[in-house]
């Protein structure tokens, strides 16, 4: 490999569009080089499908534009979906079984808006089944490896591939191995910021209503958020652009203007009050995670900003409440799965024996468990006593954040209490698993705009990322703030398995 | 609180998914260890606290009641996993 072009790939999104609109290179050749790191990254299995045909038919389009001197926002950039939005005439899986050959007559707002952008779809990417999970190790079609491997010499003799994180794992890995330029995720609980803190990327949850749902299979519906994740912070700021907007199709869909992203990365945050919380000091968190979060105020502070501590009083409870409502949404969003209109169908003599069997061979076991827990507490006689105990609980936890943004502008915590652990670990419980998420389901709760950006690296050698928080739709405002972060933190590390490294 | 055989049984049968007998005692015990666990809400005190469904504005948008899709039965169609004279096709409901 010793043409390798990692030039190219090794890119950001920015400095590839500025290239392309110079004509330095074509659509097409960053196209083909990308579809040939995708090749090349197999190993990780970070996509599901790939689609070299469409990019190199989208690459030619957004050329043809390009020379007309046409260019749209997003020409010839090539990136990865994440395989839970639907995109018409490509299969689409959700990482199950049970959609077994389902191609959407129809395409998602987001990947609609993208692709209006000039964007160029690489592939579909892998996840954890129907976005449970913590780690795309659930997916029907196998884990997803991080491209990022512990130090030789860290933990003893423990040289297991790690996680990549979940549940948009495929997305994280293939953009931190540059197999993509931008990734599109969705979080719920923590799946676009998680993953890109285990594999050094930036990961941004929009406010709930920014991004359109359409299209996109659901999970938990109040908690679903489409958003971008990208290499750069304002890689990012340039995705959600392209991503944002009001859409008649999603009932829940913010009616507001999208602002230019790009143009807020001011890098100015004088003044700017950021929000400390002393309940995300959590018992047994690492004192490595701990001293990155610390490092993160200093680097705030220098760069004139005015740290204050805060109390979000109800942090602790956002986790169980969470895994009482999003199971909850699941059971009935999951309903429709049944073996009648579209993917797998288990053949039987009645009606409810095909339903029965179709779901059993269909669902993997943290679905069918998230499915019959959902299906408890939303069952007579537990209702009142779960669900909506949850729902008040939920209430209080936005009403913490209310409270605090009173007094702050944004609010900094670490993305989550660990780096990435090795596959297979955290499968034999549950609520280890879901610790994962304990930082970032507050903000899916309250609904709030949220990003992840690489700080440091773990004793181990692994990335870890820290989170700003902040008000409903100001994307910009963390987006400013996440810049300075990303700045002062000057993370240039790059992981073992990427483009031109292997 | 714990969920027992029957509790489990009941519920797969509500859900829709077939278990198999010998999955239903350790399910049971996967699903009394999270239900334990998310009880530690019962601790909050939520009363006058109304429930939080979605944050949303509250109230659902209106439109006009147009066709804006439509005319793509066969496409719909293609996806299923059987189909008759442009139809689902599903075991016999009605003797």
């Amino acid at each position: 490999m010793s043409d390798w072009p990692a030039a190219l790939t090794a890119l950001s999104l920015a400095e590839a569009r500025d290239g392309l609109a110079r004509r330095e290179f074509s659509a097409r050749e960053l196209t083909e080089n990308y579809i040939a790191v995708v090749e090349v990254v197999r190993p990780l299995n970070a996509f599901i499908t790939e689609t070299p045909d469409q990019a190199l038919a989208m690459a030619k389009a957004a050329d043809e534009r390009l020379a007309r001197a046409e260019g749209r926002p997003l020409d010839g950039i090539p990136i990865a979906v994440k395989d839970l939005f639907c995109t018409k005439g490509v299969l689409t899986t959700a990482g199950s079984h049970i959609l077994d050959g389902f191609h959407p007559p129809y395409e998602s707002t987001v990947t609609e808006k993208l692709w209006q952008a000039g964007a160029v779809m690489l592939g579909k990417a892998n996840l954890d089944e129907f976005a449970m999970g913590s780690s795309s190790t659930t997916s029907y079609y196998g884990p997803v490896e991080n491209p990022w491997r512990r130090r030789p010499n860290g933990r003893a003799g423990d040289n297991r591939p790690v996680v990549a994180g979940g549940s948009s794992g495929g997305s994280a890995a293939a953009v931190a191995a540059h197999a993509a330029m931008a990734a599109t995720g969705t979080d719920t609980g923590g799946s676009i910021r998680q993953p890109a803190s285990f594999c050094g990327i930036v990961g941004l949850k929009p406010t709930y209503g920014r991004c359109s749902r359409w299209g996109v299979v659901a999970y938990a519906s109040s908690l679903d958020h489409p958003g971008p994740m990208t290499r750069t912070v304002r890689d990012a700021a340039i995705m959600l652009r392209a991503m944002a907007g009001h859409d008649l199709k999603d009932s829940t869909s913010a009616p507001l203007p999208v602002p230019d992203y790009e143009a807020g990365l001011t890098g100015e945050i004088r003044g700017m009050r950021i929000g400390v919380p002393r309940e995300y000091r959590v018992e047994q968190m690492p004192g490595e995670i701990e001293a990155l979060w610390q490092q993160g105020v200093d680097w705030l502070r220098e760069a004139g900003a005015d740290p204050v501590e805060i109390s979000l009083p109800h942090t602790k409870y956002a986790l169980p409440a969470y895994y009482i409502i999003a199971p909850a949404e699941a059971s009935s969003n999951l309903a429709r799965y049944d073996g009648v209109r579209f993917g797998l169908r288990v053949g039987a003599a009645s009606l409810d024996e095909m339903y029965e069997l179709t779901r059993a061979a269909g669902f993997g076991a943290e679905v069918r468990r998230r499915v019959l827990i959902g299906t408890f507490v939303l069952s007579a006689g537990y209702y009142d006593a779960y669900y909506l105990k949850a729902q008040r609980v939920r209430a209080l936890v936005a009403r913490d954040f209310a409270k605090a943004f009173e007094e702050v502008d944004a609010i900094l915590v670490p993305t989550a209490p660990s780096a990435a652990f090795a596959i297979g670990d955290n499968t034999d419980d549950s609520i280890a698993m879901y610790l994962n998420d304990v930082f970032t389901v507050p903000a899916n709760l309250a609904g709030l705009p949220a990003i992840s950006v690489p700080a440091g690296l773990s004793a181990d050698g692994l990335p870890l990322g820290l989170q700003i928080i902040g008000r409903a739709f100001d994307e910009e405002g963390i987006l400013r703030v996440a810049q300075v972060l990303e700045s002062a933190a000057e993370f240039r590390h790059l992981p073992a398995f990427i483009a031109g490294k292997t | 609180m714990a969920l027992d055989r029957a509790t489990v049984a009941h519920i797969a049968t509500l859900a829709r998914i077939r278990l198999p007998e010998a999955e239903l005692e350790p399910l049971a015990a996967e699903l009394s260890q999270i239900l334990n666990w998310v009880e530690q809400l019962s601790e909050v005190d939520t009363s006058g606290v109304a429930p939080m469904a979605s944050v949303a504005a509250s109230g659902l948008p209106m439109r006009e009641d147009q066709v804006t899709d439509g005319d793509c039965r066969d496409a719909i169609l293609d996806n299923a996993p059987r189909t008759a004279r442009g139809f689902f096709a599903v075991p016999k409901v009605i003797e």
